[in-house]
């Protein structure tokens, strides 16, 4: 059902980890629906995004998604990120099955969660982003149960 | 791809070599309709009859009490529809439960549309029903209790002979999903005042397309499928012959395999628990650690996803299943582990294992390897994991 490249960044996700006192770290998705992105940038003095890692809980095509927005972002520009839509994330995957579309959705929204936070730490605007979704804690309170 | 190791027999099972030894002759030579006068045609019709008294003994049910249908999924159906329409004089409340297969729960839904009105029990932490609840829904109305023998996904086992006895206090008719008990635990219908009860050919190593509805003498309900006079004209259609003795073979050998065979699935479903629980942090069993199907082993794994838990296996030649959301097509995981409890979160991360005869220790010891070293992985890679090790820190 998944594709060559799609199951080649599943098997070995590019960029998997955090990045300790990031520039940036948007978190997206729900615990509900079974997807949670994060993910951390790390941008220099010229808005160029010189790292980029992430960690995601969810299927094959949500960790190959946020494998594939993470090599896209890599060495671009903060406005040139921006572009990354969840189409291009799509295309360099060749494809997702109809009802995965979403993840690269969320991969989307999780670069610019990154990118807003990153905004708000440094006080500045970055023209075309808007404040990201996110809702995450949602039933955190049932989650503390013993095992 | 070296050998595969197949842990999903509540999804189907291999079909045993004397099952189609016993199907083949009746595809090629005997293939006469078993409607016709001549010889060929009688060999067919005794095959029908000496394959509804092997399931009908599995049962302590009589031979005319077995009407065959295409599947477990079709028998479900019926027992629902015809009864709501047969019994509509006397009132249009159902009462089920949460935890059925779709085949009864989506069933309900378009009687509701219909005017029936379902009363859905909840279980326990389990998914053991709970009788009391029963009692209290049941009202003049009722027409119908149906409750699943066994679940699919966390094997729990109902108590169904309590069940059917409140049933049977009240006048009520009571049909159940026995698709995953049939042939694996044993079943009187007698006993446990089933009126109707619904199996399915290829859980039981027997072949696909064939199941039955048992429908006790003197219980109404009318035809499902017009068009002849099949099956005491309540099922038209030219009978699946070949299904119908594969079928038969099956669960003769089922029943006849049925002490050995459980004991040593139990033994090996235990011994898979208990590494998994105490090996592997953070995760925890679904479903009644005793009134449970012999061959189930459902777990939740904190912090990972079904799906990318179930590609993993499966590129290491495993074969299971899940109640992710991802493996179902929908947004919402398992409705099952829903109801006994679980969180969004944890009922995504839930691996079902449905062991059968030919699974050996090895073959789980195997298993465990790669399911630790997969978890390992995927927990490294999980926010709500890293998440939690934080909180843990402070």
């Amino acid at each position: 059902m998944y594709t060559e490249k799609v199951m080649d960044h599943f098997q070995n996700p590019r960029n998997v980890g955090e990045i300790e006192g990031a520039s940036g770290v948007g978190t997206v998705g729900n615990a509900k629906c079974g997807d949670i992105m994060r993910i951390y940038l790390d941008i220099d003095d010229n808005q160029i995004i010189q790292d980029c890692k992430f960690k995601t809980f969810g299927c094959g095509a949500a960790v190959a998604t946020s494998s594939m927005a993470t090599e896209l972002v890599k060495g671009k520009s903060i406005y040139e990120a921006l572009e990354v839509t969840n189409k291009a994330v799509m295309e360099a995957l060749d494809g997702l099955p109809p009802v995965k579309v979403h993840c690269s959705l969320l991969a989307e929204e999780a670069i610019h969660a990154a990118l807003w936070d990153y905004a708000e730490k440094h006080d500045i605007k970055i023209e075309g982003l808007s404040k990201p979704k996110s809702d995450i804690h949602e039933g955190e309170e049932t989650e503390e149960e013993e095992y | 791809m070296g050998k595969m190791i197949y842990l999903d027999n509540a999804a189907t099972t291999r079909t045993a070599t004397e099952v189609v030894d016993a199907m083949l002759p009746y595809f090629t030579e005997n293939y006469g309709n078993p409607s016709s006068i001549y010889e060929i045609a009688g060999k067919s019709k005794e095959a029908i009859t000496k394959g509804r008294e092997q399931i009908a003994e599995v049962l302590n049910a009589k031979p005319e009490e077995i009407y065959f249908t295409a599947g477990g999924s079709e028998a479900d159906n019926w027992a629902l529809k015809a009864t709501f329409e047969a019994y509509a004089k006397k009132g249009n409340h159902i009462i089920t439960t949460k935890i059925e297969h779709h085949a009864i729960l989506h069933t309900c839904d378009y009687l509701e549309s219909k005017g029936a009105k379902i009363t859905y029990l909840n279980v326990d932490e389990n998914g053991v029903v709970k009788l009391d609840e029963l009692e209290a829904a049941i009202t003049p109305e009722t027409i119908l209790i149906s409750i699943m023998f066994a679940n699919n996904e966390i094997g729990t086992i109902q108590p169904i002979k309590e069940i059917g006895m409140i049933a049977k206090e009240h006048d009520i008719l009571f049909h159940t999903d026995a698709v995953q008990a049939f042939g694996q635990v044993p079943i009187d219908v007698d006993e446990c005042n089933i009126d109707m009860l619904s199996s399915s050919g290829h859980k039981i190593n027997g072949p696909k397309g064939i199941g039955f509805l048992y429908i006790r003498k003197g219980v109404k309900i009318r035809s499902f499928i017009h068009g002849g006079a099949q099956e005491r004209k309540r099922r038209a259609g030219t009978e699946n012959v070949p299904g119908i003795v594969g079928y038969g073979v099956a669960a003769k050998r089922a029943a006849d395999t049925m002490k050995e065979r459980t004991a040593k699935e139990i033994e090996l479903r235990d011994y898979m628990i208990g590494r998994v629980l105490k090996e592997i942090p953070y995760c925890r069993l679904n479903g009644d650690p005793v009134k449970r199907l012999p061959n189930n082993i459902n777990i939740s794994f904190r912090f990972v996803e079904g799906e990318s838990l179930l590609i993993m296996l499966d590129m290491e030649g495993i074969a299971a299943s899940s109640g992710s959301a991802c493996t179902s097509g929908s947004l919402d995981p398992s409705h099952v582990l829903l109801a006994i409890g679980l969180p969004h979160e944890i009922a995504h991360g839930s691996l079902r294992m449905t062991i059968s005869e030919e699974t050996t220790r090895e073959d789980l010891d195997f298993t465990l390897e790669v399911i630790k070293k997969t978890i390992d992985r995927l927990r490294s890679m999980s926010p709500l994991y890293e998440d939690f090790i934080k909180k843990q820190k402070k």
